[in-house]
């Protein structure tokens, strides 16, 4: 009897961080930001119950295009950084020897060390008027004047590929890692070329490593903010950015709640879409890898 | 064009080496059509090697391979018709066991209908016709290696290579396999080539065996040859049981003499037909534990027969397995020799009984010993 006793309050002690965790960071803030983002401001310090500040963000075509404009540059850095990301991958589990994989897995990690602000700055060290790829150019004569490559959209995908890549290739090497070469092999030796073998049977067994580094991508994507912005400048246009507005500029944390929550419900339907679409389930993707 | 038609495959000196290791070393031999061929040789002999340059995934250093009388050096692997059953199988597990089957017959460009009709003709053909639509982890061992073979067989290739397929079954089952592999060569009448380690599969199965040893071929033949007639002192141990002594040959001539073993035991023997052994010579003596014949009691005494070799000893241990007992004899020289037995289960021999051992000097098969190997 004291033994079942001792073994449950080990369980219940094992297990209270787990829920103190998700109690106090995750649900007691995102209900008291449901709340707030219900609350209409009908005169100073006055609020009433209704769904005002979400039937604002539909009214105003500039909230939701900036939403949906998030989260189309969203999607198109996660298959660039999985069209990058694959091959390196399978360099990485695949084709180097066991010492190079550690090396060139190591190499990969690297950049983590750097945090993300400094890294930004990195890039606008290259990228600005006076940066280092527009000096060159100059130097070399292949244009005349100085070139700003930053504040537009492409050097905001660069960046954010460059940020995010590396979640990419941790789950596919993974999962790359798994597959017998025997597997491979057999592909060949049953007749196929190069393009089958890729189609019919890596890409299939990469799959639960490729849905689940895509939704890891496209969530920190659609989520940061601090490359946008100092890539993109003032005029990225990131949801984000709209959210930090509502926020501290114009304090208006009704609206900056309803705002977050949308970009929630929204990467939320972004990815059960992409789930429902390739035939995978969170259980076999994200939970495995 | 083709010279020779008959064999399905040929191999002329082929060579491989790694940097400077050389795991394969000029190997040549042709296999003819319909007939199942076993490679025999220990780990890293290099009977991988040469199985992986026939299918194409590794090029040779030197020599040819000819399938079907042409040559397919530089063919890539997906041009050969040769087909691999892999040692783990290689199953995929992301399709089911019709689409597994079907992926060769898609890449080679038939049309929807052929597909379905060749998918399960082939499953009738290897008695599992309910599990098309079953998933590969669905399946037993046994129905698994059905389907690898099935997934080669239905594209109908020249020779079909298998790479230890058995090893990762349990022994029964290895057992029932062995008949069944037996069994689908002979129906479908296709070369099968087949590597192992193991010599029970390679024996059991096989029409013609070849045992590598060290990147070369020590002996080609029929099982039985290569059990009776072993060519070298590596055939001789490395196919089935066999005491084995060193000694040096004491008297002889062409046909056999007496040698004296290290411990001091003399051994009439018979000389292997391939090699001359003159006196003096260190040589290798092996006798197999069937052809030992154990005497107990009253016939210990009776003289043995001019050819035959006899030694007294004592039972040290009894090692039962029903039909395949041995029994374990300590001889008067100290060394232990197996002796094959029929332990009826009542009066049969105890540890400690004093026996006497006799064997025909026709069994004692013995090589000279090669002081470069």
């Amino acid at each position: 009897m004291q033994q079942k006793d001792i073994k449950r309050l080990t369980m219940l002690l094992l297990f209270a961080p787990f829920a103190l965790w998700i109690l106090l960071l995750i649900l007691l803030p995102h209900i008291g930001m449901v709340i707030l983002s219900l609350r209409e401001k009908v005169a100073p310090r006055v609020y009433e119950f209704g769904f005002g500040n979400y039937i604002d963000f539909a009214m105003e075509p500039i909230y939701w295009n900036t939403l949906l404009r998030t989260g189309s540059m969203a999607l198109l850095v996660t298959a660039l950084a999985l069209l990058i990301g694959f091959p390196i991958a399978y360099y990485i589990a695949k084709v180097a020897g066991f010492r190079t994989r550690g090396a060139l897995f190591l190499l990969c990690l690297i950049p983590l060390w750097v945090s993300d602000l400094i890294r930004a700055f990195g890039w606008i060290l290259l990228l600005r008027e006076t940066g280092v790829i527009s000096t060159f150019l100059q130097w070399s004569g292949a244009i005349d004047g100085p070139i700003e490559f930053l504040y537009n959209d492409a050097t905001v995908v660069v960046g954010l590929v460059y940020t995010v890549i590396l979640f990419m290739i941790v789950p596919l090497v993974s999962t790359l890692d798994g597959m017998d070469n025997s597997m491979i092999e057999a592909g060949y030796n049953l007749g196929g070329n190069g393009f089958t073998v890729l189609r019919r049977i890596i890409v299939p067994y990469a799959m639960p490593g490729i849905v689940s580094g895509c939704i890891v991508v496209f969530m920190l994507t659609a989520g940061s903010y601090l490359t946008p912005i100092l890539l993109g400048g003032k005029n990225s246009s990131w949801f984000t950015e709209q959210i930090y507005d509502q926020f501290i500029t114009r304090f208006n944390w009704e609206s900056g709640a309803a705002f977050g929550f949308l970009l929630l419900a929204f990467t939320s339907l972004v990815i059960w879409l992409g789930l429902k679409l390739s035939g995978q389930t969170l259980a076999n993707t994200v939970a495995k890898s | 064009m083709t010279p020779n038609p008959t064999f399905d495959l040929e191999c002329n000196n082929i060579a491989k080496s790694f940097g400077k290791v050389r795991a394969v070393n000029d190997v040549s031999f042709t296999i003819p059509s319909g007939s199942f061929f076993s490679i025999l040789g220990p780990s890293g002999c290099g009977k991988t090697t040469l199985m992986r340059m026939i299918a194409g995934f590794e090029e040779p250093t030197g020599g040819d391979i000819k399938i079907k009388g042409k040559s397919v050096l530089g063919t890539p692997p997906n041009k050969r018709n040769v087909k691999m059953v892999f040692q783990h199988l290689a199953l995929f597990p992301m399709m089911n066991v019709y689409e597994n089957i079907a992926y060769g017959l898609r890449c080679s460009g038939h049309d929807k209908d052929e597909i379905k009709r060749k998918v399960h003709d082939v499953l009738e053909r290897i008695a599992l016709p309910d599990v098309a639509d079953r998933e590969i982890h669905q399946l037993s061992g046994g129905q698994k290696q059905r389907i690898a073979i099935a997934r080669c067989m239905v594209l109908d290739p020249d020779v079909l290579l298998l790479d230890e397929p058995l090893g990762a079954l349990d022994l029964k089952l290895r057992e029932a396999m062995k008949i069944e592999l037996k069994l689908l060569q002979h129906q479908f009448n296709t070369t099968f080539i087949y590597i192992t380690h193991d010599q029970s599969e390679a024996l059991v199965m096989s029409d013609h065996v070849a045992v590598m040893n060290k990147g070369d071929f020590e002996q080609i033949g029929t099982p039985q040859e290569l059990y009776h007639r072993p060519n070298t002192a590596f055939v001789a141990g490395f196919v089935g049981d066999s005491n084995r002594w060193t000694g040096r040959v004491k008297s002889g001539d062409a046909t056999g003499g007496m040698a004296e073993t290290d411990q001091g035991l003399p051994i009439k023997f018979t000389a292997n037909g391939q090699s001359q052994i003159s006196e003096g010579e260190t040589v290798d003596i092996f006798v197999r534990p069937e052809f030992i014949r154990t005497l107990r009691g009253a016939d210990r005494q009776s003289p043995v027969e001019p050819h035959e070799t006899s030694i007294d000893g004592v039972v040290d241990s009894l090692l039962f397995n029903g039909a395949n007992s041995r029994v374990l004899v300590r001889g008067s020289t100290g060394q232990l020799i197996e002796a094959d037995v029929t332990l009826t289960g009542s009066g049969d021999l105890t540890p400690g009984e004093d026996v006497r051992l006799a064997w025909s000097s026709e069994q004692a098969t013995c090589f000279a010993r090669h002081e470069a190997s």
